[in-house]
């Protein structure tokens, strides 16, 4: 592998764009605002310099128009990549993602490829309120059709891009708009690819495991690391991407430690933690299982805009840290 | 007139006959409760589809819709899979796996019907545009009906489709009724076509029951569309003889309303065309009728030989 770099999750999702533009021509970007201002949180700042207009295509304010557009493109020849500015805008163009690009293939009887990307940055924490702040990434687990990715780190972002880029089926990428800043190492190599469906141990242990993804990552990261030195080893399982989804090695961390946290930023009802916790619950690690398993989730409710009540609306470090002393002191 | 060849007459009258023959048959097995599902039938509306992608370039793509079998019979198939489509065989266009609402023929250009009202027209913009950023020099014409004019994707995707500047046809088959809602009172206007005033582009009115006009027009526009002067927007006014689908008791419009636009029958009217003007004889034009029928009879007959699908397909080709 080449070297490695520190930069932003950001930077790390647009490097992973222009390589991946520079390598196939049949890739392009399209969207609101994300020519010359660059998009609405600065992803493809400078792209336009480098590709032109014709490949970094500013779009009218039309969603259901851009993704329909992106599966008509792409089952024609393209990959393109759609940027919908927040994530809470991807209700308008559900009919295109759902009912089109989702369904083609199975329909068609496999005679049709849709290798596009749907870029959209998820969460609260900005203080966007109620319809800017939102986690649904477990609307899209539930179409058959579609794969999720959710990166927590920058270079998740880049490897797993790239890799949802040369997928050759629709793909929805929840990027995180709180770790838009975050830096990390990010390997240059171009060919970095993390597959689909490929989870990491971020960090190994022995006492618990914790499974989480996206915004949470860190959190749960810095508590693990706290409670290390008090004694705790806490194994953290990233799946990265959620379908498909890295079964092995969620329930072999739990055979491991035998307890088992969930957290997951989204609202706890339907949130996809749930499904982590039935494919448990249904595997052989139930048997290893010495407490109930825990999910620390979104409370149900619209995010909030006043700072105090949107942080209070998802899962803290303090919260995290209990949840897991709670499995631990059973 | 006499532009179009007697060899395009006859291919149009071909088509439109084996789509009537094509729907009369499966109407046939709906009404016996012989097939699963639904369907939508677009008997009196042949002109309409046939003569329209008759109009384009081998090469050229179509999005078709629920109500599709003449457009995509016009565009080009092969009668015996699409049969075997409509009764869920193995050996139809999708494997049995989409039906008469899904009928797809990627590789021939036919980007598949669709279930969802005006869900056809973004994904037409976007093939559109890879015609033009491939420079390709094909376009596509995108079928819908007067009800998906009032769904936000024809207006996003017309305007999207005319700032671009894409080779896009989007044609409109305006048979008056959404389901049971007539256009009167789903919209303001009279003429759909204007809507393309809104955006900017050329709108045309035509008789969709005049095969001629219909071939005219697209040929005419796609040479336009082709040029790289952006999308236009074509209504063709038509009609459906037949109910919404299988389950229409028609009490939203009169029998003599359906009887006056029976009298406008787009077959016989092609027919009469080509005898006056002695573009073929009767008994040609007879033996072109007889040969589509047949041409049904041996499809539902290699539908009925062909295999169902295997139970271990059905988990297949979800994901590429």
């Amino acid at each position: 592998m080449k070297d490695m770099k520190e930069m932003t999750y950001k930077d790390a999702v647009k490097l992973a764009m222009c390589e991946e533009m520079r390598r196939d021509e049949n890739v392009f970007l399209m969207g609101e605002d994300v020519g010359l201002y660059g998009g609405a949180f600065g992803v493809s700042v400078g792209m336009i310099e480098e590709f032109g207009e014709e490949r970094v295509r500013d779009t009218p304010i039309s969603e259901a128009a851009i993704t329909g557009a992106a599966a008509g493109a792409a089952v024609t020849g393209m990959r393109p990549i759609v940027e919908i500015m927040f994530m809470d805008f991807t209700t308008i163009a559900m009919d295109a993602l759902v009912n089109q690009a989702a369904k083609m293939r199975y329909m068609f009887g496999g005679k049709a490829k849709v290798p596009m990307t749907l870029r959209c940055p998820g969460g609260s924490g900005t203080g966007a309120a109620a319809q800017h702040s939102q986690s649904l990434e477990a609307w899209f687990c539930h179409v058959p059709g579609l794969k999720v990715v959710v990166p927590g780190t920058p270079a998740d972002a880049k490897g797993l891009l790239k890799a949802a880029i040369r997928d050759d089926n629709p793909v929805v990428f929840v990027e995180q708009k709180t770790l838009y800043k975050e830096k990390g190492m990010v390997p240059l190599d171009e060919d970095f690819i993390i597959p689909l469906g490929k989870g990491e141990i971020k960090k190994e242990g022995s006492d618990v495991t914790v499974v989480t993804y996206g915004r949470m990552l860190p959190r749960v990261l810095r508590v693990a690391e706290e409670l290390e030195k008090e004694g705790i080893s806490v194994e953290v399982v990233d799946p990265r991407t959620l379908v498909p989804l890295d079964k092995e090695l969620i329930i072999n961390s739990v055979i491991k430690t035998g307890r088992v946290v969930l957290v997951n930023e989204a609202c706890k009802t339907g949130g996809f933690i749930g499904e982590i916790a039935a494919i448990i619950a249904e595997s052989e690690a139930f048997d290893y299982l010495d407490a109930p398993i825990v999910r620390l989730a979104g409370l149900d409710i619209p995010i909030p805009y006043n700072p105090r009540l949107e942080a209070a609306a998802v899962p803290s470090e303090e919260q995290i840290r209990a949840g897991i002393m709670k499995v631990m002191n059973r | 007139m006499t532009d179009i060849s007697r060899e395009i007459l006859l291919e149009i009258y071909k088509r439109m006959n084996e789509a009537r023959a094509f729907e009369n048959k499966v109407s046939y097995f709906f009404a016996r409760g012989m097939v699963h599902g639904t369907t939508h039938l677009s008997i009196g509306q042949e002109a309409s589809g046939v003569a329209s992608c008759m109009a384009l370039r081998e090469d050229d793509y179509i999005t078709s819709t629920h109500r599709g079998h003449s457009q995509v019979i016009g565009k080009g198939i092969d009668l015996n899979r699409m049969m075997a489509e409509l009764l869920g065989k193995y050996t139809g266009y999708c494997k049995g796996k989409g039906g008469s609402m899904h009928i797809a023929d990627v590789e021939a250009g036919n980007l598949g019907a669709n279930g969802v009202v005006g869900g056809g027209i973004p994904i037409a913009v976007g093939a559109a545009l890879t015609q033009q950023m491939k420079k390709t020099g094909r376009i596509v014409l995108c079928f819908f009906g007067d009800g998906a004019t009032n769904e936000g994707s024809f207006h996003e995707s017309v305007n999207l489709a005319s700032i671009w500047k894409l080779p896009v046809i989007f044609f409109c088959e305006n048979n008056l009724y959404g389901m049971s809602m007539p256009q009167s009172k789903s919209m303001n206007i009279e003429n759909i076509a204007d809507r393309a005033k809104a955006y900017g582009i050329p709108g045309y009115i035509i008789d969709g029951n005049d095969a001629i006009e219909v071939y005219k027009t697209v040929k005419e526009v796609a040479e336009y569309v082709r040029n790289g002067n952006g999308p236009v927007l074509i209504e063709s006014r038509t009609y459906r003889w037949l109910g919404h689908s299988k389950s229409d008791a028609q009490v939203y419009r009169t029998k003599e309303e359906v009887e006056e636009w029976k009298a406008k029958c787009p077959i016989k009217r092609l027919r009469n065309y080509m005898l006056e003007n002695n573009f073929a004889s009767q008994e040609e034009l007879d033996k072109i009728e007889k040969k589509a029928v047949e041409d049904i009879e041996k499809a539902v007959e290699f539908a009925n030989q062909s295999p169902e699908p295997p139970l271990e397909t059905l988990t297949e080709d979800v994901y590429a």
